[in-house]
């Protein structure tokens, strides 16, 4: 059973893990028992890149693999569903051999889902996952799917394989967690991490280690569990580190200060390499035996920590400048920008490990010194692309991590128990945690600027939480050499079980209880970084006055280092003119514009959105069957008028819908444009452009306009003329000036019910063109005449659409009169389409002349109307400055075209969604940007 | 330190020092020995060259500001009293545990969170009208960021700097509003260094 799988699986996946095996110990053919995916057919088997692979799921040997077939589903299944079981279920020949093809990576994706899943379950409950960690819930669900395959299955198939955790589980978090560190206080409390991570994981080993041995001694552990000193060293060494991923699953909910989770969770990545160290030479002296160490070993051994902690920290900072040196000549190639990120980090950690180094020093220097240079070098959508990705593979992994060790605690084959050594493991390594943190912080604040109070010593000393890391490296242990391992096993689950859940589970509520000052996310202001700049200088200049080689000397001569030297090499030369102070500024910049946006800006925003509607809709004063409709619906051109009113509540939807409408309608004819496709750019095309545009317009007529408040806009829509109702009446000679005085707001037809005219059209029309606006209008009449009489000749329209289009070109400077609606309305247009966003006024109002006549004539001309409607969107896909004053096609569609075509969407839509309404109005399409070119 | 005795002879009103500022006598007497370094003529006195000699100060962007807070106003020269006194608002706050022998029994060390705050606001206030006018933080911007940003990007800059901190708007920082604006930052921590004993 074991020939086959091992000779297939060594090569492949486990060719790379075997470093730490071989210098670590021999064990993976022993414990390696369960570390056999069966090779798939597919060349690239082993999961490639960070894909955390669960390693455990392929248990059963590759004998039969029908019936691996057979029971593999047992657990997902559980959850996801038996169809796979089903299909793959049978003794066949061919289904045998596609389940084997797809065996891996299926079972992997499977296994992601049940992960992804279970955390979405326990974030359904906001009080429950406030009070229970989710890594206490992730193994309580490890244990039942553990259980549950166990009871299925008589056997355990899944467990946490230390090789794919070391390989693929644990960098995506240390990766995570090395990169996105905040290296100012990193390095601020590298002392402290330091001693804590060498002299507390030392101590923590050491007096583990003899303390179970002693107790052995006196009888309070058991007979059976055959260990010596050096076993019981052996074990101290494994179970004393503080494991990072426990470390940061409990922190990351309790938010203590910036200050104490550096210290911790840093502590908990560089104490690898005295782990790893230790655990190497324990194991080497545990083969040879404790009698035959000789002195020149234990030197040996403090040269290899050296060598390990060391050189794990140079392989990582040498993948630090490979990358940042790579990042500066990404510029053509943004796509794969990140890929950079991923593969070099993850390589330093591979290479550390080849060298039998301390891998996740390696990865974690690797991050806190590429950091910097990687940021400023990549694009704004790489770096959300790293950190988003990033995160999810952390998260996963995490999520994987804490359901294995569930899963694998279930399987009792494994392990023996021994109350004896689990009791006493439990008090020593909390005791002598506490005694190494008191111990320790007592010198450390001898020297440090800010001292660390008893407060902090209990949080540190209850936050030394153990996890995977541990168990791992006990799941490692060769059987042959350590014969108390499956005692050791036990332990360590117990233990690891123990801090997780429930020092997990207390530590909030003990937090909380001794007010351990809390970490506020708090985006620094520009004073507060200019003057923290200024604050350095200062500091810098009087240790330099004062003579101290202190601290801010240093920083300061490696920050001068860094500019001189580093950042020239590392740095694009775009940015490394740039200043750090100035990218500061840029980014709080934004981080107003966007917080002004999701306040109030939506506000602004649905208020010119919705003021095209107001104008079609209220050309429709005598349906007021449709403005209740509207109400009812909830539509987001009805709330959005309301926000106009600030009538409060429904914030979200309004704000859901303000997108909605947005995307449906504003964006979707820039998109069009971007026809061009690339592999390696994302084109910073001219929708970006345009976003930019709008944006700036957008703030820019805010400032003038908004500020003199809405008032003056009501006034002015009071005192607006009503063209389109004019029509209504009949009466088709346009009125250029501005005659019946509306309504306002008070009575929009939506609100009092009937017969309001519309303010926004009315005012572009008379305040902006009203030249204009008899050609306009006659433009409309005549496609209205068009459309009722398909074969008339377009050739009327003609010129005055290229009017308007070249009056177009002339409107942007009498865009911005201060209230006027319309103007900041078409300010959303961008400046491509100036021309056109002009031209659809006429556009606008043609609509909102025949549109109401269709509504009450017959549905044919409603059809044609829309074939006339959408052709422009068709139309659309031309360059915005190609827009030609258009010869009008022969048709009424065509006739429309060049006056519509790149005018937004949005401004039809109203009418269109009336028509809708009027047609067929329950099913009517509530949505606007329903309509979508698609139709076509 | 066995020293530390007999030099503590040579420093002027020790003990009062030690009082005052909060620095043990090991302290002093190393400051003792940095400010004899640096007075290279043994007058006993600090001059502006005598402080412009120390290289690293040269490099240091707003050097030349921190040095002439050393200086009283109308003082040429800087005497060891008065050396200990500024240097006195960087030493670490002062915790429950008495540190560093005494403490200081003064009801406003120099090293309390304000007097810190002052120290930093007198070097953007130049002319020690009490405010930081947009001119004066714009010298100390262009000083910190050096040729990096063009004239266009300062402006911005401390506009925006002013705007946000400018509670009374008089288009002026005061001491208050840069109290104020660094109320959520670690002062105690970021203007601190470790004087060696």
């Amino acid at each position: 059973m074991l020939g086959l799988t091992l000779l297939l699986l060594l090569p492949t996946a486990a060719a790379a893990a075997a470093d730490r095996s071989r210098t670590e110990a021999p064990p993976l053919r022993g414990p390696g028992l369960r570390f056999s995916p069966p090779v798939p057919a597919s060349p690239s088997a082993p999961p490639l890149l960070l894909l955390p692979q669960p390693g455990a799921e392929y248990g059963a040997p590759g004998v039969a693999l029908a019936r691996s077939a057979a029971e593999e589903p047992d657990g997902p299944a559980e959850e996801e569903d038996g169809g796979h079981h089903g299909e793959h279920g049978g003794g066949y020949r061919v289904v045998q051999w596609e389940w084997s093809y797809v065996q891996t990576p299926f079972i992997i994706a499977i296994w992601l889902l049940v992960a992804s899943v279970a955390k979405i379950l326990f974030h359904f409950s906001q009080r429950f996952t406030t009070v229970v960690p989710e890594s206490c819930m992730l193994i309580l669900l490890g244990l039942v799917l553990g259980g549950v395959v166990l009871i299925a299955n008589k056997k355990q198939l899944y467990q946490l394989e230390p090789a794919l955790f070391f390989l693929f589980l644990l960098p995506t978090i240390v990766g995570d967690a090395g990169y996105f560190m905040p290296a100012r206080l990193f390095f601020d409390n590298l002392g402290a991490i330091l001693t804590y991570a060498v002299v507390g994981t030392l101590w923590n080993a050491f007096c583990t280690g003899f303390c179970l041995y002693a107790t052995k001694l006196l009888g309070v552990i058991d007979e059976r569990v055959q260990a010596d000193l050096m076993d019981f060293l052996l074990f101290g060494a494994l179970i004393s580190a503080v494991d990072p991923v426990a470390v940061l699953a409990v922190f990351e909910e309790v938010h203590v200060n910036d200050m104490l989770f550096i210290i911790v969770f840093g502590e908990s990545l560089l104490n690898d390499a005295v782990t790893v160290v230790l655990y190497k030479v324990y194991i080497s002296f545990v083969e040879v035996g404790a009698e035959n160490v000789q002195m020149t070993d234990y030197f040996k051994g403090v040269a290899s920590f050296l060598i390990v902690s060391v050189g794990g920290t140079l392989v990582g900072l040498v993948f630090a400048v490979i990358l940042g040196f790579i990042t500066r000549f990404t510029k053509k190639v943004r796509i794969i920008e990140p890929l950079f990120v991923f593969l070099l980090v993850y390589l330093a950690y591979l290479t550390a490990e080849l060298f039998s180094l301390s891998a996740i020093l390696s990865m974690t220097f690797c991050g806190i010194g590429a950091n910097k240079y990687v940021e400023a070098n990549i694009s704004q959508k790489s770096r959300t692309t790293v950190k988003y990705t990033m995160k999810t593979l952390a998260s996963i992994a995490e999520t994987i991590i804490f359901i294995f060790l569930g899963i694998s605690a279930v399987d009792k084959s494994k392990w023996a128990w021994d109350t004896g050594l689990v009791s006493c493991t439990l008090v020593f390594i909390f005791v002598f945690r506490a005694v190494g943190v008191i111990g320790q912080t007592w010198v450390l604040n001898r020297f440090r600027l800010v001292p660390l109070d008893k407060i902090d010593q209990v949080v540190m000393s209850y936050g030394g939480l153990r996890g995977a890391v541990a168990f791992a490296l006990v799941v490692l242990l060769d059987g042959e050499q350590v014969k108390a391992k499956d005692y050791f096993v036990a332990t360590t689950i117990v233990v690891v079980f123990f801090t997780v859940m429930f020092q997990g589970l207390t530590i909030k509520p003990l937090v909380k209880w001794l007010k351990v000052p809390r970490s506020t996310s708090r985006k620094p202001t520009i004073n507060e970084e200019i003057h923290e700049r200024a604050f350095d200088h200062i500091l810098t200049a009087v240790e330099d006055i004062a003579g101290l080689q202190g601290y801010h000397h240093w920083r300061d001569k490696w920050e001068q280092f860094d500019k001189n030297y580093l950042s020239k090499l590392l740095l694009r030369k775009s940015v490394y003119r740039k200043s750090e102070l100035w990218e500061a500024y840029q980014k709080i910049n934004i981080r107003d514009a966007i917080s002004v946006i999701d306040q109030g800006g939506n506000v602004l925003t649905s208020a010119r959105l919705s003021l095209p509607s107001m104008a079609s809709r209220a050309s429709f004063p005598e349906v007021t069957n449709v403005t209740n409709y509207l109400r009812e619906n909830g539509s987001g051109v009805c709330l959005d008028l309301q926000v106009i009113d600030n009538v409060p509540g429904g914030k979200v939807e309004e704000d859901t819908e303000t997108h909605h409408v947005l995307a449906g309608n504003l964006y979707k004819p820039r998109r069009r444009y971007q026809s061009h496709y690339s592999r390696h750019f994302i084109p910073l095309g001219e929708k970006e452009r345009q976003d930019r545009e709008v944006f700036q317009r957008n703030m820019k007529s805010r400032m003038e306009t908004f500020k003199s408040t809405r008032h003056k806009r009501h006034k002015k829509e009071r005192t607006s003329p009503p063209p389109v109702p004019a029509a209504l009446d009949g009466t088709q000679s346009p009125p250029p000036g501005p005659p019946s005085p509306t309504g306002g707001e008070t009575h929009l037809p939506w609100k009092g019910g009937v017969g309001s005219p519309p303010p926004c059209v009315s005012v572009e029309a008379t305040k902006i063109i009203p030249v204009d606006l008899q050609q306009a209008w006659n433009q409309s009449i005549s496609s209205l005449e068009s459309i009722s009489s398909p074969p008339a000749p377009a050739e009327p329209v003609h010129p005055r659409v290229s009017a308007l289009s070249r009056l177009g070109a002339t409107r942007p400077a009498s865009y911005t009169p201060p209230g006027s609606v319309a103007a900041s309305s078409a300010s959303y247009t961008p400046p491509g389409s100036v021309a056109g966003s002009s031209a659809s006024i006429g556009a606008q109002l043609s609509q909102g002349s025949f549109c109401f006549p269709d509504g009450r004539k017959d549905e044919e001309d409603e059809e044609e109307d829309e074939g006339a409607e959408l052709q422009p969107l068709m139309s659309s896909l031309r360059p915005p400055g190609s827009l030609p004053p258009a010869p009008p096609g022969p048709g009424p569609g065509p006739g429309h075209t060049p006056g519509r075509a790149p005018g937004p969407g949005r401004r039809r839509n109203p009418c269109v969604y009336l028509r809708s309404l009027v047609t067929a109005p329950p099913s009517g399409s509530g949505e606007p940007h329903s309509r979508g070119p698609t139709q076509l | 330190m066995g020293s530390s005795s007999s030099n503590m002879d040579h420093i002027p009103d020790a003990q009062h020092l030690m009082q005052e500022t909060g620095f043990s006598a090991a302290h002093l007497v190393r400051l003792y020995e940095r400010f004899d370094f640096l007075d290279k003529d043994d007058r006993g006195e600090l001059r502006l060259d005598d402080f412009e000699a120390v290289s690293e100060l040269a490099m240091n962007p707003i050097g030349d500001r921190i040095i002439r807070a050393f200086f009283s106003p109308g003082r040429e020269t800087v005497d060891f009293p008065s050396f200990v006194r500024i240097l006195a608002h960087f030493r670490p706050t002062d915790t429950n545990r008495t540190r560093n022998g005494r403490n200081g029994a003064q009801p406003e060390p120099a090293n309390s969170r304000t007097n810190k705050l002052k120290f930093a606001f007198q070097l953007y206030d130049q002319d020690r009208d009490g405010k930081i006018s947009r001119e004066e933080l714009l010298q100390v911007l262009r000083a910190m960021l050096e040729m990096q940003v063009t004239e266009e990007q300062l402006q911005s800059i401390a506009e925006r700097a002013i705007q946000e901190a400018d509670l009374d708007l008089d288009d002026t920082i005061s001491f208050d509003e840069f109290k104020k604006s660094l109320e959520k930052v670690d002062i105690e921590h970021k203007m601190s260094i470790r004087f060696l004993e």
